[in-house]
């Protein structure tokens, strides 16, 4: 089973289906109880930063996602559910995220050194850095659906693969014991995407 | 390296994909959940699907055909077609659609695009637009093409992109439909002008079309064809191998015969 946080932002269709697909259980849900009970966690997202880090903090589903991450439940973070993660944002701002892994999320616009479009939409290839639980069944250059503005830079240790976009070094994929990140959408990725899901899937909890 | 994106377009009534579609060998063709199937398999990078339905009655059977599709099919899905107002686009959003195309109803009313952009993101709103060559100048065009504005194609884009629009699909007039190639002189004309991602559209009629769309104009994201992918005249999997061939990042897939 695994339980994909409700709160409030976006469309989970998508992230339900795509975990459906590959034969899982899903609850969906935005109780404290789940969530303190849960085995899998799922953090999507889509929209600003700070708005969804207000929110998680305002139900106290912050509190509760980050004990269950101490604890050594499998999470996986979905773009926006991914940035997340880090420390902190500088979307519209400077926001604190959940901290599980370090980093910061910055917009790719400040850093690019080559011409390119913003927001990085499309499918880009992966490049593996390090191995992960998440990239057993895929290859490196497979592609991946990617959207969005703000990329985690210095992430560091927790990078295990990325995509190169404008000449910056996105990471893709992120990996540090239990916490797991896609900045692109696995859902929407078509097969790589479930293939991922289902590494995730089958990842063992503490 | 972010890859060219080929994109079939359903036209969809009733709850049923129209306009020529001739697979062998699938069964119920016109049923949009299985074609969207076959596709995702094929190697499209994403899906449209335009809701031509007249009546505000069947609207609901095309929000199911979404869902539907949403369910089963995993790549990115663009929804166009009889929207009007920001709840619609929350309609289309909420039952599965990634993105969500504006066209007739955005010349009308240009802060559609804006109120869109703020609710759900730049991500979301796509202008598309129909364009043809008026008096050696590119005029927009409303109401699918029938209805002729003052609007220049180029100052339409830019203030698209300022009002928050994050894609624009640049339907030809002049070429749609003549299976002659993508306009390829308008496509660069505004793909110069803005800096989001443009979709070309009208005029192919073969694979090397595709080829030619973007080697020649290197501000095209991607391709969007109707008919010829509909009646197999372009597999989607071998023009992605024509385009690897040519040097053209794409996301390859494998073969599935059908």
């Amino acid at each position: 089973m695994i339980s994909v946080i409700d709160y409030g932002v976006g469309n989970l269709h998508s992230i339900v289906g795509a975990l459906s697909a590959i034969g899982e259980d899903v609850k969906v849900t935005g109780d404290i109880n789940d969530i303190l009970s849960a085995e899998k966690i799922v953090l999507p997202g889509v929209g600003a930063f700070g708005d969804a880090a207000d929110k998680l903090k305002e139900t106290g589903l912050m509190d509760a996602v980050i004990s269950r991450a101490k604890r050594g439940v499998p999470m996986l973070g979905v773009c926006l559910g991914m940035q997340l993660l880090f420390e902190k944002s500088y979307e519209y701002g400077k926001h604190a995220g959940l901290g599980l892994l370090a980093g910061d999320i910055c917009p790719m616009k400040d850093d690019l050194t080559e011409k390119v479009k913003v927001p990085h939409m499309g499918w880009n290839s992966l490049v593996f850095e390090k191995p992960s639980p998440l990239t057993k069944y895929i290859s490196e250059g497979d592609y991946v659906y990617y959207v969005h503005s703000y990329y985690a830079k210095n992430a560091g240790s927790s990078l295990s693969a990325y995509s190169e976009y404008g000449g910056l070094i996105i990471p893709g994929i992120v990996s540090k014991a239990n916490v797991f990140g896609c900045q692109f959408h696995p859902e929407k990725s078509g097969e790589v995407g479930l293939k991922i899901l289902k590494a995730f899937s089958e990842v063992k909890g503490a | 390296m972010l890859a060219r994106r080929i994109i079939p377009c359903l036209d969809v009534r009733n709850g049923r994909v129209v306009k020529g579609v001739q697979f062998e060998g699938l069964r119920d063709v016109d049923d949009p959940v299985t074609l969207a199937a076959f596709y995702n398999v094929s190697g499209a990078d994403e899906l449209v699907f335009y809701d031509i339905t007249a009546s505000y009655e069947d609207r609901g059977l095309f929000q199911d055909v979404l869902r539907r599709v949403a369910r089963e099919v995993f790549i990115p899905l663009t929804v166009g077609g009889g929207i009007r107002e920001v709840k619609d686009f929350e309609m289309a959003l909420k039952n599965g659609a990634d993105k969500v195309s504006v066209n007739s109803a955005a010349i009308k009313n240009p802060m559609l695009i804006k109120d869109a952009a703020r609710h759900f993101g730049d991500q979301c709103v796509v202008l598309s637009m129909d364009v043809k060559r008026v008096n050696g100048r590119f005029r927009v065009f409303g109401r699918g093409g029938r209805d002729e504005t003052d609007i220049d194609a180029i100052e339409w884009a830019k203030r698209g992109q300022d009002l928050g629009a994050g894609e624009i699909v640049l339907n030809s007039i002049d070429t749609d439909g003549v299976r002659g190639g993508f306009d390829i002189e308008m496509l660069n004309a505004v793909s110069s002008a803005v800096s989001i991602p443009i979709v070309a559209s009208g005029g192919a009629g073969c694979k090397e079309d595709f080829v030619t769309l973007f080697k020649n104009a290197p501000g095209a994201d991607a391709g969007l064809a109707a008919s010829i992918f509909h009646s197999r005249e372009v597999d989607i999997h071998d023009l992605k191998e024509l385009l690897f061939e040519s040097g053209i990042p794409v996301r390859r897939t494998n073969h599935v015969s059908d």
